[in-house]
């Protein structure tokens, strides 16, 4: 299914992490090796111009995938298939952290943290032409260009996270993972930068991989969203298909219990149950813990990916 | 009509620096009823943590009641000695604050940490304490409390140990409960489960408590009325269904605009431009007025105060009356 209107295509993607004891422990103490398998056979694509989200609770993953997507961790199993961007050469893919506090170098003065993938992949010649190209992404982000001489500290949290959209936009890529962009940020300002988001992916052309576990914040900005649970997807649909008809039960629990605002659900019933831990998960189909609907066929069988009708996926026994 | 468990009126708070004094707090004025969960929201900045911490009594030096008054109970207890604060903190009101982790001694079990905190407000032996701590942890939720109580931090789960802080807070059968951010570290789907037990508690034990956050959502599942606050000024407050629903300072209608909502999707988001000012330097008029859509010329000039409206804003004072 290789298209070249993908921007992005992972097939497949698995990634083990070790997290055994140290030689001698595990030598005294007799203890075996222990792995984490935090992305299992993960595959989704991305269109070109589109944004694709991933949604799910800590631990599910979703930060993994934009790490292995973004090249900051090698697959273990698996292929990640960039699209030829512009050039001709594959897209380049740049990142927004969550943490706008912790992802800029303090020492650093803005203009040199925006100029420094520009000097780096020596993208424009000459210092002049590169000052240049910083007070131009500063207006873009809705900075000033004044703002290159100051540090990071004098600017407030949405300041910053405009300051990392910049820095991320400055190698020109094509593609932007944004890992929880909003997360700690307040909601006054955290509507600032999702409509910045909104027009630039407009303006350029961008592709997104937007990790958030905020569905609200989701539906504003996805395209499609893709549901994970303990390193799986476990469904995948168009927003507008996923919230009209969520077809699995941990779907539907995530969309139970956001509060809304408009109609807050006082009295419901809150779902019991937590999210295992993922070194020591269930057998069969990983949800069925905390499955209203579980069966007994759900212990033993881990349900496969299949289609919905309306060109999603599913991973449940019960939806078939 | 019940006696108020908390009530604040023009509380003030301040800082004084090198470079004049900050005012953290400004003429805050609030009361909580038996049984009854006041929201407190607001951006980071804007003073509710510093509201409840002033409650508590533990403002952090320089930090100072400039102004005002506090009653939790009807005792009043601003300008108490510290000694005399800590009879009251754990027995008359008690604390839940954000990250459950920090708020856990890692080194000793649950157990003990409920016993220890039991027997420091009540005459009980440490067998009648041990069966209360079970007790608390039973009515909190944790599934096996029998077995459960002689564990250790680290072995329960992020909402699992939240429940054993809101146990711990529970302990001295507080007539108020001040809960800084208690679901903000939680993922949603326990979020809501955390949720739902403030509220049972709060209409069992006939509590009163004050929930600050920042999660307007948090807001409307969980609390009767609310108070939004702005740069360390109390700007509206009224029962949830209303402000949310029909808010009246500008401020809180940019707030309720901003925030994406499930039902629909736009293609804009509704933004408040700019940024909260910092507390060295907070316009002389209304706070808002730089950022606000319909500010006018008095109200840079003018304070407004909160009126029989509950909103602190002069547009709205003509109809009031």
């Amino acid at each position: 299914m290789r298209s070249l209107d993908n921007a992005v295509e992972v097939d497949a993607l698995t990634r083990v992490f070790d997290v055994s004891d140290p030689w001698l422990n595990r030598m005294i103490e007799r203890k075996p090796r222990r792995t984490l398998r935090a992305v299992q056979e993960v595959t989704f694509t991305v269109p070109k111009g589109r944004t694709l989200a991933l949604v799910g609770e800590s631990g599910c993953g979703k930060s993994t995938v934009a790490r292995l997507v973004t090249g900051l961790y090698p697959p273990t199993e698996g292929a990640i298939t960039f699209a030829p961007g512009r050039d001709g050469r594959p897209m380049m893919a740049q990142m927004i952290f969550q943490d706008p506090h912790a992802s800029l170098n303090p020492r650093w003065k803005v203009g040199d943290i925006i100029a420094e993938p520009i000097r780096e992949f020596r993208l424009r010649s000459g210092e002049a032409a590169t000052a240049a190209r910083v007070s131009e992404l500063l207006t873009t982000v809705g900075l000033s260009p004044d703002d290159a001489r100051r540090f990071p500290h004098e600017f407030s949290g949405g300041q910053r996270q405009r300051i990392s959209i910049a820095r991320a936009l400055a190698s020109e890529p094509e593609f932007l993972v944004c890992d929880e962009p909003t997360s700690a940020l307040d909601v006054s300002v955290q509507a600032q930068i999702l409509n910045l988001m909104r027009r630039l992916q407009d303006q350029l052309g961008l592709t997104y991989l937007f990790i958030s576990h905020d569905l609200s914040v989701v539906r504003h900005m996805a395209d499609r969203i893709a549901v994970m649970y303990l390193g799986r997807i476990v469904e995948e649909a168009a927003t507008e298909d996923l919230f009209a008809d969520p077809q699995h039960p941990y779907t539907r629990l995530l969309l139970d219990t956001i509060p809304d605002l408009r109609a807050p659900k006082r009295d419901r019933a809150p779902s019991g149950g937590e999210p295992p831990s993922p070194l020591n998960p269930p057998p069969g189909c990983a949800f069925h813990t905390r499955c209203p609907q579980a069966v007994a066929r759900c212990k033993l069988e881990r349900p496969a990916l299949t289609p919905r009708a309306d060109g999603g996926r599913v991973a449940c026994l019960l939806a078939q | 009509m019940t006696d108020p468990v908390l009530e604040i009126r023009d509380l003030t708070v301040e800082f004084p620096t090198r470079r004049g004094t900050l005012t953290a707090l400004d003429a805050v004025s609030l009361s909580i009823r038996p049984g009854e969960i006041l929201g407190v929201v607001g951006e980071s900045g804007a003073g509710k943590s510093m509201t409840g911490m002033a409650v508590l009594g533990l403002l952090e030096p320089p930090g100072r009641v400039a102004g005002g008054e506090i009653r939790i109970a009807g005792q009043r207890t601003d300008g108490l000695s510290e000694r005399e604060m800590a009879q009251v903190r754990g027995r008359t009101v008690g604390a839940i604050f954000q990250d459950p982790l920090t708020s856990l001694n890692p080194l000793f079990s649950i157990g003990r940490q409920l016993v220890e905190t039991i027997r420091l407000h009540s005459p009980l032996d440490r067998r009648a304490a041990r069966t209360r701590a079970i007790e608390l942890l039973k009515q909190v939720g944790i599934p096996g409390a029998d077995e459960r109580i002689d564990h250790y931090p680290h072995q329960f789960s992020g909402g699992m140990r939240q429940r054993v802080v809101i146990a711990l807070a529970l302990a001295g059968n507080p007539r108020l409960i001040i809960a800084d951010e208690p679901t903000t570290a939680l993922d949603v789907s326990i979020q809501a489960q955390i949720t739902a037990l403030l509220r049972r508690i709060c209409k069992e034990q006939g509590a009163g408590v004050m929930l600050v956050t920042h999660d307007m959502g948090v807001i409307a599942e969980t609390a009767d009325r609310v108070a939004v606050m702005y740069a360390g000024r109390l700007v509206e407050i009224g029962p949830v269904d209303e402000v949310l629903r029909a808010p009246k300072h500008p401020y809180t209608r940019g707030l309720m605009g901003s925030i994406p909502a499930l039902g629909a999707r736009v293609e804009r988001l509704a933004q408040i431009d700019g940024a909260m000012p910092r507390l060295n330097a907070i316009p002389p008029g209304c706070a808002f007025a730089p950022r606000c859509p319909q500010a006018t010329a008095a109200c840079a000039l003018t304070k407004p105060r909160l009126g029989p409206a509950g909103a602190a804003c002069i547009l709205l004072e003509g109809e009031a009356a």
